[in-house]
């Protein structure tokens, strides 16, 4: 409702009971959980994360074989009982490599999301909660890395370093990729100053820190942990991306970038090369925008850019 | 009533939700008369603004669904109509007012596009009669600089001036009635009673009927001549404005009455209603304001209370009318 | 849009500018090491060449100066040049026309198809085409560029044989597959943020307030909806377009076009760190503007963006 000071006696009781204390947050969050469940692509996303995040942990629990045994003389086998997916054009075992390839993913998003979060999480809301001159610098920084595609600039850093690890590469694309939520942290903090209860906390005395962290930000969260997940999606899309031009990760990593680029040199012939580490990159990157899409609609949330 | 501009009768409309189903407005009826305002008076979730809404026919539909009534104006039953006889019906025979005229003015577009579009859609206006035309209009709401600002966006408006603007484009097309959602409900209270003296003298000029919808008692004792109280979807007590406010004959009335402090008496602690508002969705058997009522009986929380006439032409919906104190 | 908001949008492209120019110069020049050995990667330099190299970029002069040289540099149009002394923005030029060309067929796919299935699914809403448009666009959204590329180029370029996959050979046919390849995903992308934009839109107050004036819906009404959810849309096109102005790289490698993405990619496969840092200044330069030019647009729709 349009914030409207009390004119009735009535009125002003139901003003006073919009205030979130900290048990109503705690049945908002129960409310969330609730619709989340009843949501089929909440449980078909979570089976999934789940699914690559053990290939990740401990791959050999899928029945995988050594990933680095490979016998030359294997080479380029297609798909069989033997090799499930058939063997790569080294003689590995190409099921076991596609199936290791979900570590690096997995770990290229968590370094991105993690450092995408902090650094927007912290500008973003200095920006949006002080204003001025916080703001004006802030934004600027955040404009000049928007210029640079992400991509594009993920290009550049790696190729004068040379390629790098799962980490490096995290820390490039979340480096360029950081304005992004940084916007939205912003806007979500402009909006959020302007509540009753933030005008409330401060009358009582409550610093700008404090204000943030317990009243601010707890409620403008939703729209980040949504944002979040896309970005987790994206940013194992990037990779895969930056693998596959060859500036980033090299071998011997197993990447699903690497065997998309070999299959792209011996395509169409040995087709099934593409299928595989294709179809493990879809289903990531689709089990995170599924998150991201069922978060949304439970969180009721309404992502727009430039806001 | 001899000749009504409006009555409503039997009014039902619910909501079906996830949770289940809401009856939003269960049995509203009145008439209007020509020039007469009627107050409906109540809080957030008694049907008031939907009840409106419904008779306009621009509920979402679904969740709601208009599920019992008639709505004559004049000659015509608004409930049946067709979408196309209905569209003519809108703003030249009923207009509504909304309750923030900054969300319910495009922000997009020019206050002046906005008034134009609307006289040469409905009144099929030239560009350049309706420029006239918008600038009159506004001239005629009071506010002042009219040819600036017309060509200001809704944003750049105060409340108070752009609220005029809604009110102008309500009277644009000289319609019977006025449904007026809370009109003054987001302005400041000194720019409070200007709109209100605004419509007022809308009303007395032109004889137009208005039901105006609100919350605040004395801004519906100001202006109508009739209140109607409405609680948990039902109008509980119904009679003329100063009858209902120096002797209300329902307990909610009264609570109401007796929550405004008088700044005259000392007192301790604000007197309001005990209890909660009513959940609709599982609303108590009998009487609805049963819990929270100081003379509820056995009766009042088996049965639910018809109406019974208290005075010329006043009615109430409760066992114990005469026990009411005020 | 209130003059004061104009001057200072303009005003702001100079630091801006200026800002992420030093930023992609500076990430050169400010890593540990020589920089012109590391822009030469593993080949061999002779002593004239590095000379003339530091004599040309002014590199024994301190940085600032050095960074004063290159923006004077661009604004002349000088990109630079690489180690065998072509100018960078001579190949610029030369590469620049195919990546005109895909950036035309995207762009078309995109606007064309995304608006379409926004404006279908929005008016369709709680139908099974609704249905049917959020589960294609929420598949087309997932499927990375890569992959598409090749189940396109599978599909119709070898299987069906109606398009080449690779080269410019073909005239027009040779970027059928390509445009659909970056259209598709960026249409799904743009059909459903329209689509949710233009369902919220429909359900404000003001869409309400004009119903109950009698305003017809489909013509007049429409027209409130559709100006209201014009910015967002703007912004994610303005920044599609810039993006592929400067060159789709991923796409360009997948088919084959020599265009400013595929040239990026041959710069970094064959070490070229001049040629790298001139399409990346480029495209960061063209992103600037670009989102100059949108905010402006937008802020001439929207008034309340200028006069905050």
């Amino acid at each position: 409702m349009s914030s409207k000071r009390p004119t009735s006696f009535m009125e002003g009781v139901s003003e006073i009971n919009d205030t979130p204390s900290e048990a109503a947050a705690a049945t908002l969050w129960s409310d969330v959980w609730r619709k989340m469940r009843r949501d089929k692509r909440f449980w078909v996303a979570a089976a999934l994360i789940t699914m690559f995040a053990l290939m990740a942990i401990a791959p050999f629990l899928f029945f995988t074989k050594d990933p680095q045994a490979c016998p030359i003389a294997d080479f380029a086998q297609r798909p069989s009982r033997e090799h499930w997916f058939g063997t790569d054009i080294l003689g590995c075992d190409y099921y076991t490599r596609v199936v290791y390839g979900a570590r690096t993913s997995f770990k290229v998003g968590l370094v991105v999301a993690s450092v995408t979060i902090a650094i927007a999480l912290t500008l973003g809301a200095s920006a949006g909660y002080y204003g001025r001159k916080t703001d004006m610098i802030a934004s600027r920084f955040a404009d000049i890395l928007f210029s640079v595609p992400t991509l594009l600039g993920a290009i550049l850093v790696l190729t004068l370093f040379h390629g790098g690890g799962a980490l490096i590469i995290g820390l490039v694309i979340a480096f360029f990729g950081w304005p992004d939520m940084f916007r939205l942290v912003r806007s979500t903090v402009i909006g959020g100053k302007t509540r009753g209860y933030v005008r409330a906390a401060r009358t009582m005395g409550s610093s700008g820190r404090t204000i943030l962290r317990r009243h601010v930000l707890p409620n403008g969260i939703a729209p980040v942990l949504v944002f979040a997940a896309y970005v987790i999606g994206g940013a194992v899309g990037a990779e895969a991306g930056l693998t596959f031009l060859g500036v980033g990760l090299q071998l011997p990593s197993i990447s699903w970038g690497l065997q998309l680029a070999v299959a792209d040199t011996r395509f169409p012939e040995l087709a099934y090369l593409m299928i595989y580490p294709s179809l493990f990159l879809c289903l990531m990157i689709g089990a995170f925008i599924l998150l991201g899409e069922s978060l949304r609609d439970a969180l009721d949330v309404k992502l727009e850019p430039n806001d | 009533m001899t000749d009504p501009v409006l009555e409503v009768e039997d009014l039902q409309v619910e909501f079906r939700t996830e949770e289940g189903v809401v009856k939003a407005v269960d049995g509203v009826g009145y008439a209007l008369g020509k020039g007469e305002v009627l107050a409906v008076l109540g809080e957030s979730g008694s049907g008031k603004t939907v009840h409106a809404r419904a008779m306009m026919r621009i509920l979402d539909s679904p969740p709601a669904f208009i599920t019992n009534g008639t709505v004559r104006l004049g000659d015509m039953e608004l409930l049946t109509l067709d979408e196309d006889d209905m569209r003519e019906v809108r703003g030249s025979r009923v207009a509504m007012l909304f309750q923030d005229p900054h969300t319910a003015l495009d922000p997009v577009f020019t206050v002046g596009d906005q008034l134009m579009e609307l006289l040469r859609e409905r009144r099929k206006m030239s560009r350049g009669q309706a420029r006239e035309e918008s600038l009159a209009l506004l001239e005629r709401v009071g506010i002042p600089d009219a040819r600036d600002r017309l060509n200001a966006f809704p944003h750049q408006l105060s409340g108070g001036i752009a609220q005029r603007v809604m009110v102008a484009m309500a009277v644009a097309l000289e319609p019977e009635v006025l449904l007026a959602d809370e009109p003054t409900s987001s302005l400041d209270v000194t720019v409070q009673a200007q709109v209100l003296d605004l419509l007022g003298s809308l009303v007395a000029e032109t004889q137009m009927s208005m039901v105006l919808i609100t919350h605040n008692l004395a801004v519906a004792v100001g202006l109508a001549k009739r209140i109607a109280v409405m609680y948990a979807g039902r109008i509980v007590e119904l009679g003329p404005a100063r009858d209902v406010y120096t002797t209300p004959k329902h307990p909610y009335s009264a609570g109401l009455l007796r929550s405004i402090p008088d700044i005259q008496v000392r007192e301790e602690r604000l007197p309001g209603i005990t209890g909660s508002p009513p959940n609709l969705l599982k609303l108590p058997t009998g009487c609805a304001f049963s819990p929270r009522c100081p003379l509820a009986d056995d009766r009042c929380r088996a049965e639910v209370p018809a109406y019974v006439e208290v005075g010329t032409d006043r009615w109430s919906a409760c066992f114990h009318p005469e026990e009411v104190q005020r | 849009m209130s003059r004061r908001y104009l001057i200072r949008r303009l005003l702001l492209v100079v630091p801006v500018l200026l800002g992420t120019i030093l930023l992609v110069y500076g990430l050169v020049f400010l890593s540990p090491g020589d920089p012109i050995r590391r822009l030469a990667g593993s080949k061999p330099l002779s002593e004239s060449t590095y000379n003339e190299i530091t004599a040309r970029y002014h590199l024994d002069q301190p940085f600032l100066v050095q960074y004063y040289y290159y923006v004077n540099g661009i604004i002349h149009g000088d990109l630079g040049a690489t180690f065998s002394g072509r100018d960078v923005s001579d190949i610029i030029k030369e590469r620049f026309p195919v990546t005109f060309k895909l950036t035309l067929g995207a762009f078309t796919v995109e606007v064309v198809m995304g608006l379409a299935l926004a404006m279908i699914a929005a008016l369709k809403r709680r139908t099974l085409t609704d249905t049917g448009i959020l589960v294609y666009t929420l598949v087309m959204i997932t499927v990375p560029v890569i992959v598409l590329g090749f189940i396109l180029q599978y599909t119709f370029g070898v299987k069906l044989g109606w398009f080449p996959v690779a080269g410019i050979r073909d005239g027009w046919k040779s970027y059928v597959l390509p445009s659909l390849t970056i259209g598709l995903g960026s249409a799904a992308a743009l059909g459903r943020l329209a689509r949710s934009n233009i369902l919220d839109n429909m359900a404000g107050e003001h869409i309400r307030a004009a119903v109950a004036r009698g305003l017809p819906r489909r013509r007049v009404v429409g027209r409130h909806v559709l100006k209201n959810s014009l910015v967002p849309i703007i912004t994610i096109l303005g920044l599609d377009l810039a993006y592929l102005m400067g060159g789709a790289v991923l796409t360009e490698t997948i088919f084959n076009l020599p265009g400013l993405g595929f040239a990026l990619v041959t710069a970094i496969r064959t070490e070229n760190g001049p040629m790298v840092v001139g399409l990346v200044t480029l495209s960061a330069i063209i992103f600037v503007f670009t989102i100059l030019i949108v905010d402006l647009m937008c802020a001439r729709i929207d008034p309340r963006i200028s006069y905050e």
